[in-house]
């Protein structure tokens, strides 16, 4: 459905707006859809189409739901392509509809300059329209419920991946082909000879073929003795692609669910920081440029709404947005640097102002470079914790609540960045995948100082067993002991080990 | 109008029924299972339904919030919970997935599990019920109900009659002549009724426990016969020494101390089939729910006798679930079990725990009747 003409008028207007403070965008189509068509899309996360897939159901159904009942609007849905398709939902009131094309730009700009989402493919909704039709080809010929299944359990294995691994190199290039085989042929290997008296019996005491038989034998023990893989592989998706017994819809299918793994990644390492964003940009847009008069309360009521919380949930749109005032405010008073950091008159300190006014520079800066993680470590300060009422909570056993266990500065900083590691998953990679030298895979649970949900890893490794087809195991540490967690096929192990 | 999701949504759905149908005879013994329970649907928590992955265990993590509070101050559970905003780090928890399910729906999945046979209803070419349906149209009726398309198509039709009906401009305008308006049509419907008289044993030796089997087991049977007929009612009677009609709330929790008398309950049920479902239309079914401690063979002989002339004449079938009480369970089934052979309208089951429902309603509902 092509734009309504008023609200063509509009895009233009904040397009203008958004370009005149700097946001640097990829073209972006609106749409307008009904509230069922906007839940539809949701449940697809923001695609149009994407292979065919229960949860997408369960998730539509809960979305309807809670429309239905009140309790939650969809705002603002973006995806991150070239163009960017944004949508906005049908009889919302104009201040809305403006609020929510102010935001999207400013995602937009995000996706586009955010260091993180460079490596993304731009041209994700052709991809994800592609997966969709490989899977239903795969259905019509094998069967719905087959391969459907087999979803489930990638879907199971979806984190097992490496963020950092479209940054980084993380294996050196293979070496060229005669060096591999001069790499093989190294480890000549003796055979033990039996002891003969008179050299003309040698032949018939160790006759020629069976010599090289057990040589071909203990090279190929020598060979299977070698750690494989050589280096723990973080991207344990991508190791099983390559290496577990799969059909080859199966590895298709398991590459689709690792690309699309690999396209949301950037966008659960930089919540804070892409909805901070935009949140900063539509309150800054809309208040300065775009408002009228009679709009003033309501986009007070929704703003609010965008960044009130509760005390138990940290809203990624409200410490986002305040961290980006907080760094601009510093930068364009000049408080950061040695002279700063070491004065001590406190009253001085308050009144700081060198009047720089490098704020604005600044935070365009830091939305290039930064994600989650690096943004927190580096701006989070105890002035801000301060300010913005920061605590950190935790689970008392002895009266059964969530409470409130620290005020402290470095504990609340540290808890935080510790949620936002690795996008609070755990970090799981491949150590052996030749366990015993019996085709077990071992995978090694990380463990910093929280353990792994102890059905749902049952669960997951039943699904690992899968995909694997031998033993799977896990090493990790449960109650304070290291402990190594085995699945069989048949039955579950817990096994303390260390 | 038809979208993508359908199909999804559909299959999410065939997922759940294949789920609920899984864990049914689980679901059955534990009457915790329904998170609400509203009208006609209630919901159903399903963890299983959502998929596994390598997870923190969220009570060790912890995590980080804002707002005002000291050193200790109790968050409140709703709080801590993560939000569908929250996900930057923000582990969705321990929320646990509900997935909303009809009474009639359910009753469906029951009666395929338990293989229950669908029930024959008595009187059922007699009773008549009146319903009306807009599905007709009149010329003449309140604007509220004029029925658009129709009123342009005569438009249409009369002006292309009369020739004024130009293509080039093609304006129709309905006079007061073209008017539709949506009516009603009264159809006549074959409706049978049925009512089920839930009759409970408070005296002393029945506790919460036995009261919750009864609790559970009442919301099966309700559901199963609510989807066998149009209009169902039910009735409640308690009884100790002696017997009286209350509301449901009443029903599952009074408590009384006295003794028991059974008989005072049947010469209810007795009199209540005689006043209100004596036409012989309706299909009637008490169930009866006691630890079987009765308070003398004399009483007991009276109820048999109540039930042979005034009660079994009258009904489809009556259940008797003696449920096992702290105090041991009692003679009164054996004495039923003697006075009727197994097939007959009388079903007597024995409830030792709630592992037993899914029998017990087996039982009582697997005849047909």
């Amino acid at each position: 459905m092509s734009l309504p003409r008023y609200l063509e008028e509009l895009q233009q207007q904040i397009r203008g707006h958004a370009e005149a403070y700097g946001l640097d965008c990829f073209e972006i189509r609106f749409e307008v859809l009904s509230y069922d068509a906007i839940n539809m899309v949701a449940a697809y996360g923001g695609f149009p189409t994407r292979y065919p897939h229960w949860r997408f159901g369960m998730e539509y159904e809960q979305l309807k739901r809670t429309y239905e009942y009140g309790l939650a609007k969809i705002y603002e849905m973006v995806i991150n392509n070239d163009p960017c398709y944004a949508y906005l939902l049908e009889g919302n009131s104009l201040v809305d509809q403006k609020i929510v094309m102010a935001h999207v730009y400013a995602h937009c700009d995000f996706f586009k300059n955010n260091l993180f989402f460079r490596d993304t493919n731009r041209k994700m909704m052709n991809e994800m329209a592609n997966h969709a039709t490989r899977v239903r080809r795969y259905m019509a010929k094998l069967g719905a419920d087959e391969v459907e299944g087999f979803i489930d359990t990638c879907l199971s294995l979806e984190n097992l991946i490496d963020i950092h691994a479209p940054h980084i190199r993380r294996r050196p290039p293979a070496p060229p082909a005669e060096e591999q085989e001069d790499a093989e042929a190294r480890p000549a290997v003796e055979v033990p000879r039996l002891r003969v008296g008179r050299k003309y019996l040698d032949p018939f005491i160790n006759p020629a073929d069976y010599m090289e038989k057990q040589k071909q034998r203990l090279e190929d023990e020598h060979k299977r003795a070698q750690r494989f893989p050589p280096e723990p592989e973080r991207d344990v998706l991508g190791f099983l692609m390559e290496h577990a017994p799969l059909r080859p819809w199966q590895r298709d299918v398991l590459a689709i669910v690792r690309e699309e793994a690999y396209y949301f990644a950037p966008q659960g390492q930089t919540k804070i920081m892409n909805e901070g964003w935009a949140t900063y940009w539509h309150a800054k847009i809309m208040t300065q440029r775009v408002l009228d008069d009679a709009e003033v309360i309501d986009f007070a009521d929704h703003h609010s709404g965008t960044v009130g919380g509760r005390p138990g949930a940290l809203n990624p749109y409200k410490i986002g947005l305040e961290l980006y005032r907080h760094i601009e405010h510093k930068w364009d008073t000049g408080r950061f640097g040695k002279e700063y950091a070491e004065c001590q008159d406190l009253e001085l300190k308050r009144r700081w102002d060198r009047h720089l006014g490098l704020g604005r520079d600044k935070i365009f800066e830091v939305r290039r470079l930064h994600n989650d993680v690096t943004f927190i470590d580096e701006f989070l300060d105890l002035d801000f914790c301060l300010q913005q009422k920061l605590f950190g909570y935790d689970f008392n056993p002895k009266s059964e609540n969530w409470e409130i266990s620290t005020r402290d500065f470095q504990a609340v900083k540290q808890k935080l960045l510790f949620q936002l590691t690795n996008f609070g998953q755990p970090l799981i990679e491949v150590t052996d995948a030749n366990h015993m030298n019996r085709g077990e895979l071992v995978l090694h649970h990380r463990h910093e100082g929280v353990d792994l949900r102890g059905d749902w890893a049952q669960a997951t490794l039943e699904a690992l067993h899968r995909v694997w087809t031998r033993p799977v195991q896990v090493e990790t540490v449960v109650d304070g002991k290291p402990t190594l967690l085995r699945y069989d096929g048949r039955e579950h192990q817990a096994e303390k080990i260390g | 109008m038809t979208q993508k999701i359908d199909a999804d949504h559909a299959r999410f759905r065939h997922i759940v029924r294949g789920k609920i149908k899984q864990n049914l005879k689980r679901f059955m013994s534990q009457g915790e299972i329904f998170g609400k329970k509203g009208k006609d649907v209630v919901s159903i928590p399903l963890p299983q339904i959502q998929i596994p992955h390598f997870r923190y265990g969220h009570k060790q993590t912890g995590g980080v919030g804002q707002g005002d509070g000291e050193v200790g101050t109790v968050l409140e559970p709703g709080q801590v919970e993560g939000d569908g905003t929250g996900k930057a780090g923000q582990d969705p928890g321990e929320h646990v997935l509900e997935v909303d399910i009809t009474i009639a729906e359910l009753a469906e999945i029951l009666g395929e599990e338990l293989a229950l046979p669908r029930i024959e209803p008595r009187g059922q070419h007699k009773l008549e019920a009146e319903k009306s349906r807009y599905t007709g149209i009149h010329r003449a009726g309140p604007e509220s109900l004029r029925h658009f398309k129709r009123t342009y198509r005569e438009a249409l039709k009369r002006q292309i009659a009369l020739g004024s009906y130009d293509l080039e401009r093609p304006v129709v305008v309905p006079i007061r002549e073209d008017k539709r308006y949506r009516s009603w049509k009264v159809a006549w419907l074959r409706e049978s009724n049925a009512v089920i008289v839930y009759i409970m044993d408070v005296s002393g030796s029945m506790g919460d426990e036995q009261k919750e089997i009864v609790r559970i087991t009442s919301f099966w049977l309700d559901t199963w016969l609510q989807s066998q007929y149009q209009g169902l009612e039910v009735r409640y009677i308690t009884h100790d020494a002696s017997a009286r009609e209350v509301d449901r709330e009443t029903f599952f929790h009074t408590r009384e101390s006295g003794g028991t008398m059974i008989s005072s309950a049947y010469k209810l049920l007795a009199d209540m089939i005689a006043g209100d479902y004596g036409s012989g239309e309706w299909n009637i079914y008490p169930f009866h729910f006691s630890d079987g401690d009765n308070w003398s063979n004399e009483d007991t002989r009276l109820c048999l006798e109540l039930l042979q002339s005034k009660v079994l004449p009258a009904v489809n079938q009556f259940g008797y679930g003696q449920v096992e009480s702290p105090y041991g369970s009692g003679q009164f089934i054996k004495d039923l079990r003697q006075a009727y052979p197994e097939d007959g309208h009388v079903v007597m089951t024995e409830i030792p725990g709630r592992d037993a429902i899914v029998e017990c309603i087996r039982s009582f509902l697997g005849k047909g009747r």
